[in-house]
């Protein structure tokens, strides 16, 4: 399968009649607007996932959450949806903030930091797809080359970190490296296990085997445990409670980015949310069927026959991942909202002797498993 | 034990450069204005300092340039999470000194209003320790329950926070009507709220985690440094002003003293600490039911207040419970209106001289997570 990007610079270059010498022309442009493309997605997805947050957690702590700033009938009242545009005001005020650079810090490493980390992120999504056929680029090792850009992320942490001259930041970037470092570990193994049984680095063809067997959450006992230990790991790669750690705000004050305000914070925030969708779409790929349509299984496992309506499709798959990136992320708040926090050694403790452990057994016994019933 | 040992005995044998970090006056978890000025080695505290002094507002001084009654407010401001406890004793402190007798109508309305603050401000500590350890949902639900006691403090007297509400004699405002049926609602509604507590926080597994076996206090150390309260009740020492010394009415109310009983862990642990004030919680709930029934119907609350507050020569110190342990007034009267000398004793100063002793040698969020367990108010470190 040629990737989205090939596609669409071929549709246009004959399009648009351009001669072959320029098609690389055309390559750059088109690889920019969906730069663009990914940047928005970002930032949309941290003002949806800001405002879901708010609200989620109020309701759980018994509030209402943002109820003011909305437009039309947007705003007020007790419902869900007041204070609809709360995000979006935050987010001007974060961009209109006077930007501060502290005076003692190291100003390159200081204003280099968040970029990392957001460009670590933003090019993980780049091997995501969101749907059949829907990866900017689809590489034949998109499981590995997603799992080794987003821990480029930690560079970023720990040159803010170190940059801001601040012991509570220090603090917090080399708590972050320990823990990134550690939790690659599980999240590697139990995506190793995957790619065991289907044969394949690449998200299609994860998914396209998911489509002829079944989704690998229900494939066998040991996929379940291997979904848990890299949803887990997932959320301490992400740094959410309750393995937020690196930001822990009743002891580091807010960690490495004690220092940063306005827009270089709101990059922070912008990443951290968008590291949160990364691992959410990676467990929906990975072992919930990327897009395919839960519907379908069901109405087969109740014997109506092939060729029916399954609600399957391009835009019906973006839908369904997104439902369940969705899941994902509402899970994470839920833990967010509820769980206190981990202490370092504690954290270390479950990602070398719990996590680690198991998968590495878990790898084994799918072996067998795959032997026998496969 | 030295610190070293300590090290040794929680983490093993890690030795490498230390680091001298401030931690406060602006801290978000160091409950207010504290100061600690810490040794890290890595994570793990090698020395603690506690800097207090931030919030000194030369309470004691004040005070022997104002009239008795004036002082109330002053106590108000001390521990603000417990004004209606720190009135209450000072008040008991100056009527005995004076020899007053006040109606049964006022001991018992001081009793419900000293147990409805002792359950405010220990869902304050219940919830700052959930808070401490990373919890952000529990004090959410506490502060929603503290919330209706302050609305019927609010319903009594007109204030939520600094009542200055009971009086040398009596108290300001007698109880409005329907008070005794929105209190008997409001602990109805309470204690199945305990219950909920419990489940979100007291034996949430990474809670345990954080607080069983952290920051033990063992008896002798806690009695050797005078902790008082439930620092000193959670160590597993049966000891509570309002049985052992009783002040006041308590003596006509049934209720148990809860004590640290080491059931995650060891006795004197963070967790058990916690937990003492959970059942505290509960107990006051039992006190208050009593009182409530045996409210006499009438009586006169400003009866006793004298014209001129004018105490004989002499000394006195009084002591009472509050929510964080002994609060003492010692008393010096020559004869006039004012105080000669008016020193308190404030129960957090004492536990928090016992910070560094237990606290050292644990994580830097460990440390955080103890200072949550000894549940400390500056104003009345500092007063």
């Amino acid at each position: 399968m040629s990737s989205f990007i090939d596609t669409i610079v071929d549709f246009l270059v004959r399009l648009l009649g351009i001669p072959q010498g320029a098609a690389g022309f055309m390559l750059i442009l088109v690889a920019v607007v969906l730069g663009v493309v990914v940047f928005l997605f970002t930032a949309v997805n941290a003002l949806v996932a800001v405002y879901m947050e708010r609200k989620v957690s109020a309701f759980m702590q018994d509030r209402l959450g943002p109820m003011e700033v909305g437009f039309w009938g947007f705003r007020g009242g007790k419902r869900f949806w007041g204070g609809i545009a709360q995000t979006l005001a935050d987010t001007f005020k974060l961009l209109l903030k006077e930007d501060i650079i502290p005076d003692k810090s190291d100003r390159k490493l200081f204003i280099l930091g968040p970029f990392i980390l957001y460009g670590a992120v933003f090019c993980a999504f780049i091997g995501i797809p969101l749907g059949y056929g829907m990866a900017i680029s689809d590489f034949n090792i998109g499981i590995f080359y997603v799992i080794a850009i987003s821990s480029v992320g930690v560079i970023g942490i720990i040159l803010s970190g170190w940059g801001s001259n601040n012991k509570w930041s220090l603090y917090g970037a080399v708590r972050s490296a320990a823990q990134i470092i550690s939790y690659e570990l599980p999240v590697g193994m139990s995506l190793l296990l995957v790619v065991m049984v289907v044969g394949s680095l690449q998200f299609h063809d994860i998914v396209a085997w998911q489509e002829q067997h079944r989704w690998f959450l229900f494939h066998s006992p040991f996929t379940i445990v291997a979904f848990v230990i890299f949803f887990l790991s997932g959320v301490a790669e992400a740094n959410r409670t309750p393995f937020d750690i690196p930001e822990a705000e009743s002891e580091l004050v807010a960690g490495y980015m004690t220092e940063y305000s306005g827009f270089r914070w709101a990059i922070f925030f912008l990443s951290e949310y968008a590291n949160m969708a990364v691992i959410s779409l990676m467990t929906a790929i990975v072992f919930l069927g990327g897009w395919l349509s839960p519907v379908g299984g069901l109405l087969r496992l109740f014997g109506v026959p092939e060729g029916w309506y399954y609600l399957d499709g391009s835009l019906w798959g973006v839908f369904w991942i997104s439902a369940k990136a969705i899941l994902f992320i509402f899970i994470m708040m839920w833990f967010r909202w509820t769980w206190p926090r981990l202490r370092v050694d504690q954290l270390m403790y479950t990602a070398w002797k719990v996590f680690l452990p198991i998968a590495l057994l878990n790898i084994f016994f799918v072996g067998i498993w795959e032997l026998i019933f496969a | 034990m030295t610190t070293s040992e300590a090290i040794r005995k929680n983490f093993g044998v890690v030795e490498a450069e230390e680091m001298v970090l401030n931690m406060g006056p602006q801290h978000p978890s160091t409950h207010g204005v504290l100061r600690l000025k810490i040794r890290t080695d890595g994570e793990i505290i090698s020395h603690i300092e506690p800097h207090i002094g931030y919030l000194h507002r030369c309470f004691e001084k004040h005070c022997e340039n104002l009239t008795y009654p004036q002082v109330i407010p002053y106590t108000d401001r001390c521990d603000y999470l417990a004004s209606m406890n720190n009135n209450h004793i000072y008040v008991l402190a100056v009527e005995k000194l004076m020899g007053l007798e006040v109606p049964e109508r006022v001991e018992y309305i001081r009793v419900i209003m000293a147990e409805l603050q002792r359950i405010a401000s220990h869902l304050m500590a219940v919830g700052a320790h959930g808070l401490d350890t990373g919890g952000i949902t529990p004090i959410t639900y506490t502060f929603r329950d503290r919330e209706r006691i302050l609305d019927l403090f609010e319903y009594t007297c007109g204030a939520r926070l600094l009542y200055n509400y009971i009086w040398i004699g009596g108290v300001s405002h007698d109880l409005p009507p329907d008070f005794v049926q929105y209190a008997t609602e409001f602990l109805d509604y309470f204690e199945p709220k305990i219950v909920e507590y419990n489940r979100l926080l007291t034996y949430n597994k990474i809670f345990i985690e954080r607080s069983a076996d952290v920051g033990v206090l063992p008896a002798d150390v806690a009695v050797n440094y005078g902790a008082s309260g439930p620092v000193l009740r959670g160590s597993g020492i049966d000891w509570d002003l309002r049985r052992n010394d009783p002040y006041s009415i308590y003596d006509r109310f049934e209720f148990d003293i809860p004590i640290g009983t080491g059931e995650m862990g060891t006795v004197g642990d963070s967790w058990d600490r916690y937990f003492v004030r959970v059942r505290e919680m509960e107990e006051s709930v039992k006190i208050l039911r009593q009182a409530l029934a045996r409210l006499p119907k009438d009586g006169d609350v400003h009866a006793a207040i004298p014209k001129k507050v004018r105490p004989p020569e002499g000394a006195i110190y009084f002591r009472g419970e509050n929510p964080r342990g002994e609060l003492g007034f010692y008393i010096i009267s020559d004869g006039s209106p004012k105080p000669y000398r008016l020193k308190m004793r404030s129960p957090a100063f004492v536990n928090l001289s016992v910070f560094s002793e237990i606290a050292t040698g644990w994580m830097l969020a460990d440390i955080i997570s103890i200072l949550g367990s000894l549940d400390i108010v500056l104003g009345e470190i500092d007063r």
